[in-house]
């Protein structure tokens, strides 16, 4: 299973400057792990110490927070963009 | 002069340079603009704010820029009314509104905006964004305008009408995103990462943007003496009004301009369409969880609100509450405070006096502090919400006995008919 992820600036040493990467996955979950073996330093910067999303980073599965969907276990269809954005914006 | 020492991770404490940055590099906390408060605090007296401008420019020392000519409409020193007449139907001896609604474009967003751009410009963009509810949207066109700057403005396609020719009307460019306020967020925040050379005002600009609401409770402390209220209540979007109103405060306290903030309580505002602060203060829960909003409180309708969980902690730190009100309610605020204190405030204003009824009545305030009410928009802005909801004139002819016919059954007209003298 292919899946786009999209990248904020704030991230983009991890990746050599690259805005989306291709990573491979059934869930959320594996598709995050397959980034961190292919561009080590996204686990630290994404999950805390008991393996839970940090409080302000936010992930999308297409146009939806994960926290309408099934949060990390969120089944994956092909063809689908998921998008980290830090949650600290707008008001 | 700096006043900016630096930008610190309220999360995980890292620091930062003083640019265009919002979020911490390594956890994506927020990050919070410092000062040198003792150089502060060796250099403001209360005399010296005084013979400032009648403006939130009176307080530029506690502001995040340095000594440059302000973008400035003339946001601030709004009036603190005091309430009688409403204080008296809530049971509230001492009870002021801060009249935010008069405003250069009519809502609180203008103090931000103003302290936004005059950073933005000091930092070299010359063209502003932001993702908006309405509010936001005038005072970034407006402001941007008096700037010379270019703006583009993201709005959710569903906002009211006026609000989008109060934005149209200054020049910039206007988006009309297909989607809620949160789908707008979400965008600006990915295209913050995609265009680095404009200012979103509520994205990479956001550390110095927030600082602008401190000046709400700069504001209100100086109007009442150099006193700090029991109690304020202030309506929650993203909450970060509420989070900086209380730093605000702080400040005060700490460059020594009051004696003691130390008994401020702080309470929420939320529209029950979109309360997903006000249900994690009920719930007793640390984790602020999203919302998808159905409220005509537009300008509130923030269902994933950035600094939700600041504002949560604010409240339960300084023992305050947290109401949540019907769209109903809303409008029965917006026209309590109307016929008791002349005010028209947009719909987020009544959600601010609904909520403040309801935690007078659920002994959250006490009858005899002294409580601030925050009105942060002006009723123009939202008049569609009250069609149906106001009584209809009273059509007649112009004839004398028509209007008597229409108005009869008042005494001081039903007196002239029957016996005062022609």
């Amino acid at each position: 299973m292919s899946t786009t992820v999209r990248v904020p600036s704030q991230l983009r040493e991890l990746t050599s400057g690259a805005a989306e990467v291709a990573v491979s996955g059934a869930t959320v979950r594996e598709a995050l792990v397959d980034l961190d073996a292919h561009h080590p330093g996204f686990n630290e910067r994404l999950f805390d110490g008991d393996g839970k999303l940090r409080r302000f980073v936010n992930v999308f599965v297409g146009d939806e927070d994960l926290r309408f969907l099934d949060g990390l276990d969120t089944q994956l269809a092909e063809g689908t963009t998921i998008s980290i954005v830090p949650a600290i914006a707008g008001g | 002069m700096a006043n900016v020492t630096l930008l610190r991770c309220r999360e995980c404490g890292r620091e930062f340079e003083p640019v265009a940055a919002h979020v911490c590099d390594f956890c994506f906390g927020p990050l919070e603009v410092t000062y040198d408060y003792d150089a502060v605090a060796a250099r403001v007296s209360r005399e010296s704010i005084a013979a400032g401008p009648a403006s939130l420019w009176r307080y530029r020392d506690l502001l995040p820029v340095d000594d440059v000519s302000p973008v400035d409409l003339g946001a601030g020193w709004t009036p603190l009314v005091k309430a009688d007449r409403l204080g008296a139907h809530l049971g509230l001896e001492n009870l002021w509104i801060k009249n935010d609604t008069v405003n250069p474009t009519g809502s609180f967003k203008d103090r931000v905006v103003s302290v936004a751009l005059t950073k933005a410009r000091q930092l070299g963009f010359k063209v502003a964004a932001c993702a908006s509810t309405g509010n936001l949207a005038n005072a970034v066109a407006a402001h941007a305008a008096r700037a010379g700057m270019d703006s583009v403005v993201l709005i959710p396609s569903s906002l009211e009408r006026a609000k989008i020719t109060m934005t149209s009307v200054y020049g910039g460019t206007v988006v009309a995103v297909e989607g809620t306020y949160d789908d707008v967020n979400r965008l600006c925040a990915e295209l913050a990462s995609e265009l680095p050379s404009w200012a979103f005002v509520n994205v990479n600009v956001r550390a110095y943007y927030s600082e602008g609401s401190k000046t709400l409770a700069f504001e209100t402390a100086e109007q009442l003496g150099w006193q700090v209220p029991d109690h304020v209540v202030v309506p929650i979007a993203s909450g970060s009004q509420l989070t900086k109103i209380k730093k605000g405060f702080t400040e005060l306290e700490r460059v020594g301009l009051v004696d003691d903030a130390s008994g401020l309580r702080i309470s929420g505002a939320q529209a029950l369409g979109c309360s997903p602060v006000a249900a994690a203060f009920a719930a007793n829960a640390d984790e602020v969880l999203p919302v998808k909003p159905h409220t005509i409180a537009k300008s509130l309708a923030i269902g994933n609100p950035a600094d939700g969980y600041y504002a949560l902690r604010a409240i339960r730190e300084t023992g305050g509450g947290c109401a949540a009100v019907s769209d109903a309610q809303v409008l029965e605020g917006i026209k309590l405070l109307a016929r008791t204190e002349g005010i028209f405030a947009e719909t987020a204003g009544g959600v601010t006096i609904a909520s403040l009824a309801q935690l007078v009545e659920d002994g959250t305030i006490r009858p005899e502090e002294r409580v601030v009410a925050m009105v942060t928009g002006h009723g123009l802005k939202t008049v569609e919400a009250l069609d149906g909801a106001v009584q209809t004139p009273i059509g007649i002819a112009p004839t004398i006995d028509a209007f008597r016919d229409a108005l009869g059954d008042r005494d001081d007209v039903a007196a002239t008919r029957t016996g005062a003298p022609r």
